[in-house]
């Protein structure tokens, strides 16, 4: 027998420096104040260049505008933390608004707050049939919510059939949800932040929210870990329904008015504004304030556009930009993560 | 206890009565088969409390299935478990978890987004008032359980990014926090540092200590010996012997895990040798082989043996390009490898032949003869565009040429045998006259007879001057097949042994770090 004559004779292998990874690890925590950041410096920037950006009409307005896309972004996380995703929420959306004016052209006197359970409900509809069809029948999710999308969309063409829902119908009262301030800051904004606040309070608190996160992270040690892996991805689905019904509610009051196309293309905004928000899009990790700043950023660099007299085409290009960069970001740092281990299990193992 | 498997192999038996009180867990005759394989001809053992039992055996001996069949995964087709003497059947992972027993695999299976605390007591976290989740409590338990284990992880810390040995301890801790009677280890060590090995075997003897029965798996014999109490050697599937660690040495676990009658199913005719066609200098990617060096010649098979996990089809990898290297470089017929890709790797001669057949060998749902065309599509194209017929000639030929066994070549390639598949995917890399064939696992899954036509293949291709790397896990494979064999161990490379000197002590020596008197 002969050792190979390799070994120990000749100068160990070049070995290439290990890099300390440390402050990545901070960098990725502390996605949501990164996204406050950049949120703050775009408003800053755009306000030196143009001062009635930072007005209170303004700010109400950005605020405001960002509210309905930070809403469903909730719901949208609750389900991609599940490593799912709904397609969905924008014919929710619109369902669930003309569905309410309906109720309001009928009866002129419902009572406001029951107009928002209706909206809630239909959007829960919504979500059983989604959730049903990806937990039950374990198709993809990508599918059925794509499927749902026109799907919905055809019932609510079908449903508004030219029927025009206009302010006149709807009473004083809802729309003042939609487009009043409350010590100056507007309702539509305050509703969703008290839904950000509890959402995100509830998923870091109950078991059944972190049995999400479990999911999403490693399904297969999560059915090993005894979760209820379909019924959770199907209330998931549920949760994301209802949030998109209730967003359904609030756009009526916002806009007053409804045509069949209300909420469409929103679910690719609320996607690209939860993944810049730091919500991973294979699950497993995110929060539900992040989530929600992620549109706050799209739509504030939307406004600051128009202060700037910037043409709109770079609207979308920034969007999808920062979408990308965002990605980007997270795969860099995830790859160099992983090679800093290797490099430091080699060095140890040395 | 002495049961034997009918005295196949050397029997050492332990002193009928070595301990007063009865076993932990009993596993008795358990057997398992999957399809035609039989996995598990005979599982049995004994594990007691406070004591770690090291179970033995050669890879594919029936570890794995045993260990699973313990963890609830696998039902045993038949035989008998007990439990605190009392009989029990294991429904699943949890019925095996509620049952007290742990696995802990080599591949730990956390939740890499959450925090150590969250992995640890998922589904079962401590609650405050309105079935709040109470995470100063479960952090505190986190801490007192790391306190016993002697080990310091901040409970906060994401699981991703952590070491493996870490991870392990954190899988550990689970175990713990079930109050876990019995805690089985596939294989710790395989990836630790000596340090981190040295930390383990600090839990392991808390863990014995705290009065738990600790079942390890482990191919390195120094380590058995310097934790265990009781070993347990496997064979085939089968039980071979067990008895206390203090009555084994080396020599007699080796022999008992080796112990077959060399099968003459070889066919080696000895091609004459060539000239060099690879030539692997200082080869290293980190953390995973380190300095690498050897050489195959035309006509030559060259065996690559080693435990799993040695690091031999990582190599495999690196020299078709797939996987990239930090240093060393890479000769075919004396020109180095630039490019470090598969694409380069084959323009330059390079056939692999994958472990993994169904998801790196063939394309499934494609039919017999694309499969065998794929590798040489640029021949069968004119004009931009794949002729279907030349295809289809190519693919009837290299049929004959390997005695292939199929339908029709329509048929997707999901429909042939195993052994079959296996000489659909040698046809393809043949079909281009490789010089020099990389082949990872030639045999495994395949019924006896396809085997004896692949090694009559990989002689026949020698023959005709073609490089052989072999990669195997099969020793009786390595010794009659390989004019040499190179013997790996954890990422580096031990010994070379010509085709005289080798035999399956020398390698399984050398692949465990046995080599006696030699310095490593």
């Amino acid at each position: 027998m002969t050792i190979a004559s390799a070994v120990g004779e000749l100068a160990p292998a070049p070995r290439p420096a290990p890099t300390p990874g440390r402050v990545w690890d901070i960098v990725l925590r502390a996605r949501e104040l990164g996204i406050l950041v950049v949120i703050f410096a775009v408003f800053g920037g755009t306000t030196i260049y143009n001062s009635s950006f930072a007005s209170s009409a303004s700010v109400q307005q950005l605020l405001a505008g960002a509210s309905i896309y930070a809403l469903l972004g909730v719901g949208e996380t609750i389900v991609i933390i599940t490593r799912n995703v709904d397609l969905s929420v924008g014919s929710v959306l619109g369902l669930s608004a003309y569905v309410v004016g309906e109720v309001f052209l009928h009866n002129p006197n419902f009572p406001v707050p029951l107009a928002f359970l209706v909206g809630i409900g239909v959007g829960v509809v919504c979500g059983v049939v989604n959730g049903a069809i990806v937990a039950v029948a374990r198709v993809p999710s990508l599918v059925v919510t794509l499927g749902t999308l026109y799907l919905i969309r055809g019932v609510d063409a079908l449903v508004v059939n030219g029927v025009q829902i206009d302010p006149s119908s709807i009473p004083g009262g809802f729309i003042g949800v939609g487009v009043n301030n409350i010590l100056g800051v507007p309702w539509i904004f305050v509703i969703t932040a008290v839904v950000v606040l509890v959402v995100g309070y509830a998923m870091r608190t109950f078991r059944s929210n972190r049995d999400l996160y479990a999911i999403g992270s490693n399904p297969a040690a999560a059915e090993l870990a005894g979760v209820p892996v379909r019924k959770r991805v199907f209330w998931a689905f549920v949760f994301s329904g209802a949030i998109a019904g209730l967003g359904g509610a609030l756009w009526l009051a916002q806009f007053a008015t409804v045509a069949s196309t209300a909420g469409s293309g929103y679910e690719l905004i609320v996607v690209s504004g939860v993944v810049v928000g730091g919500v991973a899009i294979f699950g497993g990790s995110g929060t539900v304030l992040g989530a929600a700043l992620g549109p706050l950023l799209l739509n504030t660099i939307n406004q600051a556009l128009v202060a700037a007299r910037i043409s709109a085409f770079w609207n979308q290009a920034i969007a999808g930009g920062l979408l990308i960069a965002a990605i980007a970001f997270d795969r860099f740092v995830s790859l160099r993560r992983e090679r800093n281990l290797r490099l430091r299990r080699a060095a140890r193992g040395a | 206890m002495t049961e034997t498997d009918g005295g196949r192999g050397p029997e050492v038996s332990a002193p009928a009565q070595c301990r007063s009180d009865a076993p932990v867990l009993v596993l008795r005759n358990a057997t398992k088969s999957f399809g035609a394989v039989r996995a598990l001809i005979d599982g049995s053992i004994e594990l007691y409390a406070g004591e770690a039992h090291a179970l033995l055996g050669e890879n594919g001996a029936g570890k794995s299935t045993m260990v699973k069949i313990l963890g609830g995964v696998h039902h045993p087709d038949s035989g008998v478990l007990l439990l605190d003497g009392e009989p029990i059947t294991l429904a699943g992972p949890s019925a095996a978890r509620i049952a007290g027993i742990a696995i802990i695999y080599q591949e730990p299976t956390l939740f890499p987004d959450l925090s150590v605390a969250e992995n640890i007591f998922m589904g079962r976290q401590p609650l405050r008032t309105g079935r709040r989740i109470d995470r100063k409590e479960m952090n505190e338990h986190v801490r007192e359980i790391c306190d016993r284990l002697g080990v310091k992880i901040d409970p906060d810390q994401a699981a991703r990014g952590m070491s493996v040995a870490d991870q392990q301890i954190v899988e550990i801790a689970k175990a713990l926090s079930f109050n876990a009677k019995v805690i089985v280890m596939d294989e710790p060590t395989a990836a630790l540092s000596a340090r981190e090995v040295e930390r383990l075997f600090d839990v392991v003897r808390t863990l014995r200590a705290s009065g738990a029965a600790v079942l390890f798996i482990s191919h390195r014999l120094e380590e058995v010996f310097e934790i265990c109490q009781r070993i347990t050697i496997m064979r085939d599937g089968a039980f071979v012997m067990s008895a206390p660690a203090d009555e084994m040495n080396v020599d007699a676990i080796i022999h008992s895990m080796v112990g077959r009658d060399l099968e003459t199913m070889f066919v080696k005719s000895g091609a004459t040798v060539g000239a060099e066609v690879l030539r692997v200098e200082r080869l290293t990617r980190e953390g995973v082989f380190t300095d690498i060096s050897f050489a195959v010649r035309a006509g030559e098979i060259v065996g690559l043996a080693g435990l799993v996990g040695a690091g031999r089809s990582e190599i495999a990898r690196a020299i078709f390009g797939i996987d990239d290297y930090d240093a060393g470089k890479v000769f075919l017929n004396g020109d180095e490898l630039q490019a470090r890709s598969p694409t380069a790797a084959i323009a330059a001669g390079v056939g692999l032949v994958p472990e993994d057949r169904r998801q790196q060998g063939l394309v499934m749902d494609m039919a017999i003869d694309q499969n065998v065309a794929l590798a040489s599509l640029s021949r069968l194209e004119r004009l931009g565009i794949i002729r279907r017929s030349a295809e289809q000639e190519l693919a009837a030929d290299w049929a004959v040429r390997l005695r292939l066994k199929y339908g029709r070549l329509k048929n997707p390639v999901a429909t042939l045998s195993g052994g079959n598949q296996q000489k659909a995917v040698l046809a393809k890399w043949l079909a281009r006259h490789p010089s020099l064939l990389i082949i990872d696992e030639p045999t495994r899954g395949i019924d006896v007879g396809t085997k004896a036509e692949v090694h009559r293949l990989l002689d026949e291709l020698a023959g005709q001057g073609v490089a052989v790397l072999m990669i195997s896990s099969e020793l009786p494979e390595v010794l009659g097949m390989a004019d040499r064999v190179l013997v790996l161990r954890e990422g580096r490379l031990v010994a070379e042994l010509d085709r005289a000197e080798a035999d399956e002590a020398s390698i399984m020596r050398a692949a465990t770090g046995q080599l006696a008197g030699t310095p490593l």
